[in-house]
């Protein structure tokens, strides 16, 4: 080898070297980075949260704040396997209210407890609060305080010569006959009922809408009582009788609303989200202006008045992280009345005082949909359902949804699928 | 002055041996760091019951969790849904691909556009390729519904995903578009180092050129045939994305193959040990089926004398 070659690779090798040790300091230079897992859908959209972060950044000139996306049915998974590398690859994440007790005792998250102010105590919802608590502890703070909402298309809905809103599932039936007989359109309703987790949401909503549970005191699974069989069997009736759209087995949320937003359907459940979107934005519906929300109905018989399924979200800190405090000061930033007020037009602050006097003029005064949702959320909330918290939820839950697709795809009857489903969560139970 | 001689070269190629093992090093180290090292801390985990997590403790269970899944309906129904989809992707591709091949390679140079417009598909990212498929096959507004209902072949828009079979097939439809080009590309590669004499003779020979191509071209390609079949099958049975995009395994666990398995036990239901035994019994079985393959189309006399 000639000297200077000799010298370059050297050179080269020192270099490598330097890179690989580089790449485990990194964080000791420059501000300190912060990383963020979120989502995109059924919540605020990536402009707004960028601008959250961006108002952050310039207001904490010492930390760098770097949020990413997924898509809600990638968030768990994508969180487990970043918790893996110590530290984790994220310091903050979105947690769904069914993954806090399974994060919590894997040691994912950490304990807020003795962070909560006594006035955040009392200024935010208490059923908000249940979101982020597991077994007495706090490990976050509640951001996205959501549930399944009615949605129907009032122009449509008026061809058939209905006035209002049917509310009970019963009525919708009956208005959907009507619908699909005049030719308005094909398949009256459509629903996620897809092999995710937003299947489940529909059959909380439905199932607790005949007065059913998912599961009893002991967390005992009971959706294969009487009551889960016949909801189910409705839900496979509607198929067979056309008032569903079929393609609805394999749909999510987000399908909902492109057939929603096309006029294809008359009814629809999805998140607050859907609002904005479909009856606002021009870019992304044919049927702006025509939407409205309504009371979710329940069955006719069941006693209840209405019933929905409790869908929030909240912030952690992973507890691993180097930087917890900054990554809880954005978390604290994230979930303030002020952003979550300004920033209202797909999710609702999780703030009661942003609901009574002055706040909600404040409130009312951030977005148009906040007419039409803030009422909503007032009159619906009462009537959601949270789902269990247990740590091996995603494994019952998974269980639960190919119960489901077995029945609705006609591989068992709903009793057969139902009970090999419960036979399973009681089995995760031990 | 011979003995001499002979020690000089034993050393120098001593020497060479070192130098040559020092240059190995690094990328000897590399490979065992994130191959070797990896896959041992896999077999290492299928031997136990343990969660993610760090305040999960880990259980030895012996060889329990292979025993476990032997046992499990659900594992054989998805391996036998993954031979399907192997089998029929696979078998299919290399028709097609064979076809592909020999209409590039048996004319003229316009036929080449062909050969560059082939490596679109391939090219394309399977997330992108599956996020398409999902499209096309949406039952509101899918292509595939529009263009079938335009041809007068359905009346009404089908929703292509609810069915377990059909589910199956389609997203077997989107690996076949995605990887035939593949095939024809190394197939029409192979065709091209063939020897043309012999296809000159059999034309003396009075050969139609289907026995040209059944007796003559065919056997030839056998060595490149079994690459891309290896190939193929062993990335057929381990198929992931273009499932976890088109479907997500719907419906009711109908496109559900043994590596989307694996994936919802290791980090949807935090099964690491189980997760781990059932990535090594994957290996196995790819395993087995890269040595039939080179048992059944591998002979002896292919090699060069």
């Amino acid at each position: 080898m000639k000297p200077l070659t000799r010298l370059m690779s050297l050179l080269f090798v020192v270099s490598l070297l330097f890179g690989i040790v580089g790449c485990s300091s990194q964080a000791e230079e420059g501000p300190a980075q912060v990383r963020v897992l979120s989502m995109e859908q059924a919540g605020p959209t990536v402009e707004e949260m960028n601008a959250i972060v961006a108002e952050f950044n310039e207001g904490h000139p010492d930390v760098e704040l770097i949020i990413e996306y997924v898509s809600y049915d990638a968030l768990h998974d994508k969180i487990t396997t970043a918790m893996v590398a110590d530290p984790p690859a994220y310091d903050v994440m979105l947690v769904d209210d069914i993954w806090f007790a399974e994060f919590a005792e894997a040691g994912y998250i950490w304990d807020v407890t003795d962070k909560i102010t006594p006035e955040m105590n009392a200024d935010i919802f208490e059923a908000a609060w249940g979101i982020p608590t597991y077994e007495g502890k706090v490990y976050g703070m509640p951001w996205l305080l959501d549930e399944k909402y009615f949605f129907y298309n009032e122009d449509l809905l008026s061809q058939a010569g209905f006035s209002a809103p049917p509310t009970t599932w019963e009525e919708m039936t009956q208005q959907a006959v009507v619908i699909k007989e005049m030719g308005i359109v094909e398949y009256p309703i459509v629903w996620s009922w897809g092999q995710i987790e937003a299947s489940i949401c529909d059959w909380v909503t439905l199932l607790y809408g005949n007065g059913g549970t998912l599961v009893d005191a002991d967390g005992k699974p009971t959706f294969n009582d009487e009551i889960g069989v016949e909801t189910l069997t409705w839900m496979m009736q509607s198929i067979q009788d056309g008032i569903t759209n079929p393609a609805s087995i394999s749909y999510g949320e987000e399908d909902v609303r492109s057939v929603f937003s096309q006029g294809n359907a008359v009814f629809a459940t999805n998140w607050t989200y859907m609002y904005d979107l479909v009856n606002f934005n021009e870019d992304e519906s044919q049927v702006t202006g025509s939407i409205n929300m309504a009371l979710m109905p329940a069955f006719a018989d069941s006693g209840v008045v209405s019933a929905t399924n409790n869908g929030s979200m909240g912030f952690a800190v992973a507890a691993q992280s180097l930087n917890k405090e900054i990554a809880w000061e954005f978390v604290k930033y994230l979930t303030s009345e002020d952003v979550q007020n300004r920033y209202s037009a797909h999710l609702l602050p999780v703030w009661s005082t942003s609901f009574e006097g002055e706040g909600l003029t404040t409130l009312m005064g951030y977005n148009e949909t906040n007419e039409t949702t803030v009422p909503m959320f007032n009159a619906q909330f009462p009537y959601s359902h949270v789902r269990p918290k247990v740590p091996f939820y995603s494994e019952a839950s998974k269980a639960l949804q190919l119960a489901m697709q077995e029945a609705l795809t006609g591989q068992k009857t709903a009793q057969e699928a139902l009970d090999d489903a419960a036979a399973k969560w009681l089995s995760l139970m031990d | 002055m011979v003995l001499k001689n002979q020690e000089t070269n034993l050393s120098l190629r001593k020497r060479d041996t070192i130098i040559g093992l020092l240059l190995l090093a690094p990328s000897l180290l590399i490979l065992t760091g994130i191959i070797l090292q990896p896959i041992l801390g896999t077999l290492y985990l299928s031997f136990f019951e343990t969660s993610l997590g760090a305040n999960s403790p880990n259980i030895f269970r012996g060889l329990g969790n292979y025993l476990d899944l032997l046992q499990d309906k659900v594992v054989w129904e998805t391996l036998q849904r993954t031979l399907y989809f192997t089998l029929v992707s696979v078998g299919i591709e290399l028709v097609l691909g064979l076809a592909l091949a020999q209409l590039i390679s048996g004319h003229g140079p316009g036929w080449k556009i062909l050969r560059a417009v082939l490596i679109i598909p391939w090219a394309v990212p399977t997330i992108v390729n599956a996020t398409m498929w999902r499209w096309i096959y949406n039952a509101d507004y899918g292509a595939l519904n529009g263009l079938l209902t335009q041809l007068g072949i359905i009346e009404k828009y089908i929703p292509w995903l609810i069915y377990p079979k059909t589910a199956m097939n389609l997203v077997i439809l989107a690996d076949i578009w995605h990887s035939v080009p593949f095939i024809a590309l190394i197939l029409q590669a192979a065709m091209a180092t063939l020897p043309l004499e012999l296809d000159e003779a059999a034309a003396v020979d009075g050969a139609t050129p289907w026995q040209t191509f059944w007796r003559i071209r065919l056997p030839l390609l056998r060595p490149a045939i079994l690459v891309v079949l290896v190939i193929r099958t062993v990335e057929a049975f381990r198929v992931f994305d273009i499932i976890y995009v088109i479907t997500a395994g719907g419906p009711a666990y109908g496109t559900v193959t043994i590596s989307y398995l694996t994936y919802l036990e290791t980090f949807s239901f935090g099964h690491m040990g189980r997760g781990s035994a059932l990535s090594f019994l994957i290996t196995l079985i790819t395993m087995l089926l890269a040595f039939i393959y080179i048992r059944i189309l591998y002979r002896p006399e292919d090699k060069p004398s």
